[in-house]
């Protein structure tokens, strides 16, 4: 601005009207440039800092899935975006209402800091998660919420749950120390990946597929694909840290394209221990304090006190579930209840009509049915009330149903 | 105020005569004090209300509802600090700033006195950032007053103390003044985008009473896009969508990402709004 600056006071005064006009216009050229500077900044920053992958040794998927393996990380903290798009049907504040009503219902103690209630928010959407642990002991996660957050502590015995914005408190206990890992629910890419290995089988491809920067830190990409067709998940890609072993980044990508299903990353890790303030907790003063039932107890309440993690673990819950097929394919089978399901557009009137409206309507050798669709489960209900459910697409499903007749 | 020996044109002395005169002709004004006393009385409406709702004692868990940190506030009255400038910001904060910038340049040419301030050998440069540092200072006295009427009857009403941070951690009383003494600077820092922005639509009009108007009008419309989701690829260009980013200095460790992300919005604002400002107000023909 310095060099205009003699000139301020005599603008008015002098000069004729055109160059009045072209100084005018020159002036404008300043805003104009801060805000092209600015849009130019925002669009190249990010394409120059993910520009060019780091050089890393060679290195087979064998040794890859080696090193995670033998990765021993017990001390870190780090901040985890976790996006998951299940393509579920979006019901906005209906299905937040939902929820709360469930866990309203789920009993007198349906406090807002039961980290059961709690973390079903995970499954939709984008959220930032504060990751902590040093050593088998001391964890913390917390999901960070608008102007409130919701923090999990396990100190030694004690499980804390802490939900700052209704300043209620959720107290568990656990027996062995080893068992809060257990307890916590998947968050960290590397509870993910653990998963992911697990079903790596014949039916698996695994490749190594170049490096890639993820939290600073240079990583091994490492893709996991089913070899089968039939299957929704198109791909997962794990990005692991070269030099702990770490799984910094997990994404799974349906076979129908888009976005990704799953994405969970570290946006930040640190491999140093944390403050040891971090992990203690004591109840604020006039917060509400629920206390859990011990651990031993809940294991027989039959109340889901983590997400599934997988379709093992989801068949233990449910009795007679038969699985057909196998690796990526496997589709889960059960009764889904006596006497003709869901109701249907035929029999149920409007609430069979609403139920079809979720579904799309198939028919096979099976007889009809409904299948319900998300990006990456899909589940059939036939007219007798079987269900077949599995990460498999529709044509799957149907051919499942055939097959099972 | 010895304009008259001033040196001419050059002396950052005479600058800075220049801006204490604006100051006190602001601060003096009764729109002025007016404001500032609205805003000095929503905390002590908070407080009371709170402190009414659960007379019968600290009852805890509200809930959940109403605007940030509320439901700490019976434990801790510090916690009616954040819930005060959480409940301000949105909307009486900006307001306030969006009557005083708006006024700024625009209310002088209403007035017919921009044309005797520009007699003065004051350069319009100078005469623009006098006027924005002037709107500045009233941002950092707004947010302070809100602040300090929210600490005190905070103290009055409810018991103070150690408190626990949003990740559960506890800190001590005194760590605690200080980072509500940094969120009241961050909110502060919050609002030089409008501060900005209503610079320059004082710069477009010679009634004051317009400028306000517009400036209001497009916080109102920037609030409103806010919070159509459909609009969400706009809205981390709005200058508000950040603005309760403050909250995150109360994790324990800050959690700095969004805060920085407020922070560089607002100068962006202030640089863009500023200089189309100074475009402006450097080229117009002053006739009034």
């Amino acid at each position: 601005m310095a060099p205009y600056e003699s000139d301020d006071t005599t603008t008015a005064g002098e000069a004729g009207e055109p160059r009045t006009g072209r100084r005018r216009a020159a002036r404008y050229v300043v805003p104009v440039t801060v805000m092209g500077v600015a849009a130019a900044t925002i669009g190249l920053v990010p394409a120059i800092a993910s520009s060019g992958d780091p050089d890393l040794p060679e290195i087979t998927a064998a040794q890859l899935i080696e090193k995670i393996a033998q990765s021993d990380v017990e001390r870190l903290s780090g901040t985890v975006k976790i996006t998951t798009d299940l393509g579920l049907p979006d019901l906005g504040g209906l299905e937040s209402g939902l929820m709360s009503g469930a866990a309203e219902r789920g009993g007198d103690d349906g406090s807002s800091a039961d980290p059961s209630a709690k973390l079903t928010e995970l499954a939709s959407g984008t959220h930032t998660l504060r990751i902590a642990a040093d050593g088998p002991d001391r964890q913390k996660v917390s999901i960070l919420e608008n102007a409130a957050e919701y923090s999990l502590i396990h100190n030694g015995a004690d499980v804390w749950g802490y939900d700052s914005k209704s300043n209620e408190v959720y107290h568990g206990t656990v027996d062995a120390s080893g068992e809060a890992r257990e307890q916590r629910p998947p968050a960290t890419p590397r509870d993910f990946a653990e998963e992911a290995l697990k079903a790596v089988d014949d039916t698996t491809s695994v490749t190594v597929d170049g490096t890639a920067q993820v939290a600073g830190r240079d990583a091994y990409k490492l893709v996991v694909e089913p070899k089968q067709s039939g299957s929704t998940v198109g791909a997962i890609s794990i990005a692991v840290d070269h030099e702990t072993g770490m799984p910094l980044k997990f994404t799974l990508t349906p076979s129908s394209g888009g976005a990704a299903v799953v994405d969970v990353g570290f946006t930040k890790v640190d491999f140093g221990a944390p403050a040891a303030s971090t992990f203690e907790f004591t109840p604020p003063k006039g917060a509400k304090v629920t206390e859990g039932e011990p651990e031993h107890d809940r294991e027989h309440s039959g109340k889901p006190e983590r997400a599934p993690k997988s379709e093992e673990d989801l068949a233990k819950g449910l009795d007679g579930m038969k699985t057909l097929g196998k690796g990526w394919n496997t589709i889960a089978t059960f009764d889904g209840g006596a006497g003709g399901g869901l109701p249907t557009g035929d029999a149920g009137g409007d609430l069979g009509g609403f139920v079809d409206s979720l579904g799309d309507r198939v028919k096979g050798e099976f007889g009809t049915g409904t299948v319900f669709s998300t990006r990456l489960i899909n589940a059939l209900l036939t007219e007798d009330g079987t269900v077949y459910v599995g990460a498999v697409t529709k044509d799957a499903l149907v051919k499942a149903a055939d097959a099972g007749k | 105020m010895s304009r008259a020996e001033a040196v001419r044109g050059a002396s950052p002395l005479w600058t800075l005569g220049l801006f204490r005169n604006e100051l006190l002709t602001t601060f003096r004004r009764w729109r002025t004090l007016a404001l500032l006393g609205v805003l000095a009385a929503v905390p002590v409406l908070v407080g009371v209300a709170v402190r009414i709702e659960t007379g019968d004692g600290p009852s805890g868990g509200g809930g959940g509802g109403g605007p940030a940190f509320i439901s700490q506030i019976t434990n801790n009255g510090l916690f009616l600090v954040f819930t005060a400038l959480a409940a301000t910001l949105p909307f009486f904060l900006p307001m306030a700033i969006g009557v005083i910038a708006g006024d700024a340049l625009a209310g002088e040419a209403n007035a017919g006195t921009l044309r005797y301030l520009l007699v003065a050998p004051a350069g319009r440069t100078r005469l623009l950032l006098t006027k924005y540092a002037t709107v500045m200072v009233f941002c950092l006295v707004a947010t302070l007053v809100v602040a300090v009427s929210a600490l005190i009857t905070g103290a009055l009403l409810f018991p103070l103390g150690d408190l626990t941070t949003l990740s559960g951690t506890r800190i001590g009383f005194a760590e605690g003044l200080g980072r509500a003494l940094l969120i009241a600077l961050v909110v502060a820092a919050s609002l030089t985008g409008v501060a900005a922005l209503g610079l320059f639509v004082s710069t477009l009009t010679h009634s004051g009473i317009a400028a306000m108007a517009t400036t209001v009008g497009l916080l109102i419309t920037v609030q409103i896009l806010d919070q159509i989701p459909q609009l969400h690829a706009l809205h981390p260009y709005l200058f508000s969508h950040h603005w309760l980013s403050f909250a995150d200095l109360m994790r324990e460790p800050v959690h700095w990402d969004d805060l920085t992300k407020n922070l560089g919005l607002q100068a962006l604002y202030a640089a863009v709004f500023g200089s189309a400002a100074w475009a402006r107000f450097t080229t117009k023909d002053i006739n009034a």
